[in-house]
């Protein structure tokens, strides 16, 4: 494998962690303020669908983006009555958005554009442009460096570097901010929150807000930064690999960040038969490196984990002592 | 303290959940510009309406009375089993490999090996996410929803590359011999003189189904292994404190759980399609989530969400052949049911609650 082979999969590697990264840290938000969220996979679904719809009829991404963030919300803010207001199990809610984003996403778009559940193919302004960072022609002759900051680094849509801003971000209002010392709290003791005064209900809704925003750029990301357009089921089990590495991560920014970075580059690899091929020697069944990112999430979670202790209050409705 | 009366409990609130349910699935039919009520009319009619309707609608059920009582035992155990899907796939291979490579001299004692079959592959997918969720931690609706993706990707490669006959383009196995074929309930009623539309795929896996459930009962309510699986349920650390090995219950659990779910194969590969087909259980492993729900884990409520969801199921293929309503419909109703029944079971339980208190105080 040759240099430029190496870039190319980084590149691709990038790309493909995105989505999950944005799926990691918008469980993170929700976990650490103590509501669990299996339904990561289907907000990020339905911004996906809903943002490659506006965006194809109007042709404007921005418009499209603004619409998935909307549609995560809305998942989100229904999470947030179920499990939060009405107590209610938050796996089972997850699971139920999970279904209704899969059958809405299909029903809408096949009722709007008959075309067996896609969305057309969005072009021009209906995509998110790749950005060229600064000097990245200037040093695309200088070896090694040079080379990987214009190969890997640049020429991304300009959601890959919101979604790495947003690694020092949440590390940010987590860790060092008074909202992020409460969010945290909430998921581990919530009574404690509630006997200083501050409201749990509004601090999780808060969280599970926050979660909704990064679930929906996620979902934009994929269909209208990676893909040109919508298919059915097109998160394809994303939503889960990001708990995965969230749990990898032991819940924390840094760690998202680079455990979504290896998810992407072992999707990256898996897109790569010849790749394989070559360094393994012998000829790998296609079924197999389809399979391989979900068998590899399931090797990680099972053998290098080591312990990992969720949030003290994840999973547990609140009930106010009166 | 007992706020409201048991009827209520198992039937009014289950009741209202499921009107919400159909109400706002009604919304959205309206919202995509088609009429509601000519398209509950037109379920009814297509399900239920003739007996060609039921030999589809008890023939959907049967394979969500497998899928429903697999999640059921698994919730017994507080575990959330959403692998029904890969374990039914896994199920199909088990009762395909039997079918295929043994001669069977006669179809009762095919029905017999191939059930053995179907439970052992399902029970094998689901005991992998079991140990793992028992010895190493991890979180087992993640583990079997990734198992999910794998056993599509294993029945991808076993029917395209090595059950495939040489020549067939569609990666599907050969047909099952004669002798594996499973009589349908339109023969075995034919047989005794009433009338049943034939060509329906409703078959002897019914009865099978049927004494699943009794025996789930059983298991759980009459048995030493079911009083732990529920101990270990309600509370993990007392189960410990009684004795009771969880890695053990988890592994054991999620085995039933799993073999009742690939079971549902003995229905649709061996009993309907008679060959292994690409995505043969199309969604039914997921369905039986809302079964499980809606039946709140209790074999005789599975059967009634069962049959409900068979009747939606049929009547959805018929609104998606004279309609341009998709069958996606399916998959927003379900999902509906889910959260109505599941996850804001609270928000019509409480005013329910409050409404036998204020009779109550006026009445006492």
């Amino acid at each position: 494998m040759d240099f430029l082979t190496l870039l190319q999969i980084l590149d691709s590697s990038l790309r493909l962690a995105t989505p999950l990264l944005f799926a990691c840290l918008a469980g993170l938000f929700s976990e650490r303020a103590g509501i669990f969220d299996i339904g990561l996979e289907g907000k990020m679904l339905a911004a996906a669908f809903l943002s490659a719809a506006i965006a194809a009829v109007y042709g404007s991404v921005w418009l499209g983006l603004f619409a998935g963030l909307m549609a995560s919300l809305s998942l989100s803010a229904l999470h947030g009555v179920a499990s939060i207001t009405f107590r209610g199990n938050q796996l089972i809610s997850g699971v139920a958005i999970n279904f209704l984003a899969s059958g809405m996403t299909v029903l809408v778009a096949q009722s709007w554009f008959s075309q067996g559940g896609r969305t057309p193919p969005l072009q021009g302004s209906g995509r998110f442009q790749e950005i060229t960072l600064p000097f990245a022609d200037a040093l695309s002759d200088v070896p090694i460096i040079g080379q990987f900051y214009a190969e890997v680094i640049s020429g991304h849509s300009a959601l890959v570097y919101i979604a790495l801003l947003a690694v020092p971000l949440s590390w940010y209002v987590l860790f060092r901010t008074r909202f992020g010392l409460r969010l945290r709290a909430v998921g581990e003791n919530p009574a404690a929150v509630d006997t200083a005064g501050v409201s749990v209900i509004a601090l999780r809704f808060a969280a599970v807000g926050i979660c909704g925003v990064l679930c929906g750029m996620g979902g934009v990301y994929l269909s209208t930064g990676l893909d040109a357009g919508f298919g059915r089921e097109m998160t394809a089990g994303r939503g889960f690999i990001a708990l995965a590495a969230l749990i990898f991560a032991k819940w924390r920014p840094w760690h998202a960040l680079y455990a979504t970075l290896l998810f992407g580059f072992l999707q990256a690899i898996a897109l790569r038969p010849d790749v394989i091929e070559a360094l393994l020697g012998f000829k790998v069944q296609v079924q197999l490196l389809k399979a391989l990112p979900y068998i590899l999430t399931v090797v990680i979670l099972a053998g290098f984990v080591g312990k990992a202790i969720p949030p003290r209050a994840g999973g547990e409705p609140y009930v106010k002592e009166r | 303290m007992q706020t409201m009366p048991k009827w209520a409990d198992i039937l009014l609130i289950p009741l209202i959940n499921l009107m919400l349910a159909f109400l706002i699935s009604g919304l959205v039919i309206l919202a995509i510009g088609e009429d509601p009520i000519a398209a509950l009319s037109l379920m009814v009619d297509g399900a239920l309406g003739s007996s060609y309707g039921w030999g589809f609608t008890l023939y959907y059920a049967t394979n969500f009375i497998f899928t429903g009582l697999a999640v059921a035992v698994a919730f017994h155990a507080a575990l959330f089993n959403i692998g029904g899907e890969g374990q039914a796939a896994l199920g199909g291979l088990g009762v395909a490999l039997i079918c295929l490579f043994f001669p069977w001299p006669h179809w009762t004692i095919a029905l017999l090996a191939a059930s053995l079959g179907a439970a052992a592959f399902g029970a094998l997918w689901a005991t992998i996410p079991a140990y793992l969720q028992a010895k190493r931690g991890s979180h087992i609706v993640i583990t079997t929803i990734m198992f999910n993706f794998i056993a599509a990707s294993l029945l991808n490669y076993v029917l395209v590359e090595i059950l495939r006959p040489p020549g067939r383009m569609d990666p599907s196995s050969a047909g099952f011999p004669e002798a594996t074929h499973l009589p349908t309930i339109s023969d075995m009623l034919n047989a005794v003189g009433i009338p049943f539309a034939a060509r329906t795929p409703a078959n002897v896996t019914l009865i099978i189904a049927l004494i699943a459930c009794v025996a789930v009962y059983f298991l759980i309510w009459r048995t030493k292994l079911g009083y732990q699986i529920r101990a270990f349920g309600k509370s993990e650390p007392a189960a410990k404190y009684a004795g009771i090995s969880s890695v053990k219950i988890t592994m054991i659990a999620m085995a039933i759980s799993g073999g009742l779910a690939g079971m549902m194969a003995i229905n649709n590969v061996m009993g309907e399609a008679e060959r292994l087909v690409l995505n043969s259980v199309e969604g039914a492993g997921f369905i039986g989530i809302a079964v499980a729900l809606m039946g709140r884990s209790h074999p005789f409520g599975v059967l009634l969400a069962s049959l409900l969801f068979g009747f939606l199921y049929q009547g959805g293929a018929e609104l998606a052949l004279w309609t341009s309503i998709p069958r996606d419909l399916i998959v927003v109703i379900q999902a509906l049911v889910i959260l109505f029944t599941g996850a804001l079971d609270g928000m019509v339980r409480r005013p329910v609650e409050q409404m036998f208190l204020m009779m109550r105080k006026r009445g006492g």
